[in-house]
């Protein structure tokens, strides 16, 4: 599949914004290290904010007629697409209710606050959840039909969102030891989801082969013509392919840049910000780089007429 | 009603005029225009609804070549309808026919990711996805005979490949055509159930070349004429 930037800038930014937000109220709840003192509540919350409209801002450049893009909510019920939509916006509301009660302190309405705060976090879950089932529920592509994509968005979202939290406490007179924690505990799980996912696509599957895909089931079928003197939609957007040695060395860098650096820098860092941003930059870097081998490495079935054997 | 195709893989001859007829009809169809970029210059491309393969299948000295026309299959479980955030793509529940509305749809490609057969192609110009829409401004238009009231590709095919009816009634020429000659859908495994069906490539006697027998006194003559007259 062709990697497409905006997609790639949306889904990593939004991803982290949620996760942010998250885990800001989780740790608020639950009073992590004390809690973070308000303005850096507000601060994390603000900056989750803008990373979700920034990457839904993106995801339009992705658009081809984005003068209807208000009838994207129109399909509720079928598409996973128009789902993630409304219940983004959905978040929006409740994360705004939350944040301005934070910021007022009102005691008499902390029950209010905390419960937008808690189905703000529900709505960032679904929304992120419904990310992954984008690509999820897509029977054409082997690589992205399983339970392991929304699962991976929902890890790295947090585990980025989990940095961040992370950059913004370093800034206060919290202690950072739970933080440092709880990215670490995040980093190990997505980055273990993340490797599964890697060895699963790396076997042959069973999905169709050029043999079903014309119906010649008896004998060897080879492409003669493709019937185009020139690449056509489908041959830009299906036929991108990535060669399996650039692959590994991105699969690399995804693990050095994503993981290995950040929890290196973490542990030995320790509370320095200027460490914690390092952490942050090269874990995003990272997550671009997965996010655009997500695309590279997925295969449409289409590509069996254009004389793929299988896919 | 399902109203679908139905393409004799062992008739095709692969002469692409299925999908210059469609082209040509469509550009002034309920989708138009239909779009092509650089015609005339060194990489021309184009939206087109109807694409036309070729492969070998089997191996010399069996092998033969086989046309392979494809367009939209307007499958009875489309997930290229199912995933549309706006509505813009649609079944219609008459007669099955797979549509996009050009004023709804804001080009964001995922019913493409959804169809296995690359039915659907976005029309970079208009911003908008196109698709077959099994010429539905013609076999309905009362304006025109009765027999010409069929899409485009089918009234035009040289080798009568294409026929075009009701695979839903049981007794209608397609769904027999398709009964006796074990016509199959593609990629069934999918589950898209599509109501387009190929025919398979009929087993043919191979033709004999060798132990010819002697020629007679006509093939003598033949060979002296041909030995003469240098074209
Ligand atoms: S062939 Fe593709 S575009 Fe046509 S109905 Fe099936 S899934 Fe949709
Ligand atoms: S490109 Fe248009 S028709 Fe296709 S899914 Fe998007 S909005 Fe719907």
């Amino acid at each position: 599949m062709h990697p497409a930037f905006s997609v790639i800038f949306f889904t990593v930014s939004s991803g982290a914004g949620f996760g942010l937000f998250a885990l800001l109220y989780l740790t608020d709840l639950f009073g992590l290290s004390g809690g973070l003192p308000i303005e850096q509540k507000l601060v994390a919350g603000a900056l989750a904010l803008v990373l979700v409209a920034a990457g839904l801002a993106s995801s339009m450049f992705h658009l081809a007629n984005p003068k209807n893009a208000w009838r994207a909510f129109n399909r509720f019920r079928t598409s996973w697409l128009s789902r993630e939509g409304v219940f983004a916006m959905a978040f929006y509301p409740f994360a705004i209710i939350y944040l301005g009660l934070t910021w007022l302190v009102v005691p008499e309405l902390e029950v209010l606050r905390l419960t937008a705060g808690a189905l703000a976090t529900l709505l960032a879950w679904i929304t992120l959840f419904s990310t992954g089932m984008i690509y999820g529920c897509l029977k054409t592509i082997r690589q992205w039909n399983s339970p392991l994509v929304p699962a991976n968005y929902l890890t790295l979202g947090h585990f980025t969102g989990a940095l961040l939290l992370l950059a913004v406490a370093g800034h206060g007179s919290v202690v950072l030891t739970g933080y440092v924690s709880l990215v670490l505990a995040l980093l190990v799980v997505a980055a273990s989801l993340k490797a599964i996912y890697y060895f699963w696509i790396a076997g042959p599957g069973a999905g169709p082969t050029i043999k079903t895909a014309t119906g010649f089931t008896r004998g060897t079928v080879r492409l003669l013509d493709t019937g185009h003197t020139h690449g056509t939609f489908l041959t830009q957007e299906f036929g991108f392919q990535v060669a399996r040695q650039f692959s590994l060395v991105l699969k690399a860098f995804v693990f050095v840049a994503g993981f290995v650096m950040p929890a290196l820098i973490l542990t030995l860092g320790g509370d320095v910000s200027v460490a914690i941003y390092a952490a942050a930059v090269t874990a995003l870097l990272g997550m671009v780089a997965e996010r655009w081998l997500f695309f590279a490495e997925a295969r449409h079935v289409i590509n069996l007429y254009h004389g793929a054997q299988h896919c | 009603m399902r109203l679908g195709l139905v393409i004799d893989l062992d008739v095709c001859v692969g002469c692409h005029a299925c999908a210059i007829a469609c082209k040509e009809w469509n550009a002034s169809g309920t989708t138009a225009p239909l779009t092509d970029y650089q015609p005339y210059g060194a990489e021309p491309s184009g939206v087109w609804f109807n694409r036309i393969r070729s492969y070998e299948v089997g191996e010399y000295p069996n092998n033969k070549t086989i046309n392979f026309p494809m367009s939209c299959m307007h499958c009875e479980d489309a997930d290229c309808v199912t995933v549309c955030p706006t509505g813009a793509s649609y079944k219609r529940a008459e007669d099955g026919i797979v549509l996009v509305d050009q004023n709804k749809c804001m080009g964001c490609n995922y019913c493409s990711w959804a169809c296995p057969y690359g039915a659907r192609e976005l029309d970079r110009e208009s911003g908008t996805m196109k698709k077959c829409t099994l010429c539905v401004d013609r076999i309905y238009d009362q304006q025109i005979p009765m027999e010409e009231r069929q899409p485009a590709c089918v009234l035009t095919c040289p080798a009568h490949a294409r026929m075009f009816g009701d695979l839903d009634d049981p007794n209608s020429a397609v769904s027999s055509v398709v009964r006796e000659r074990g016509g199959y859908q593609l990629m069934p495994e999918l589950g898209y159930n599509p109501t387009n069906h190929y025919l398979p490539v009929r087993k043919a006697k191979p033709i004999p070349t060798e132990n010819l027998g002697k020629p007679g006194f006509k093939d003598k003559i033949k060979g002296i004429a041909n030995r003469i007259v240098k074209r």
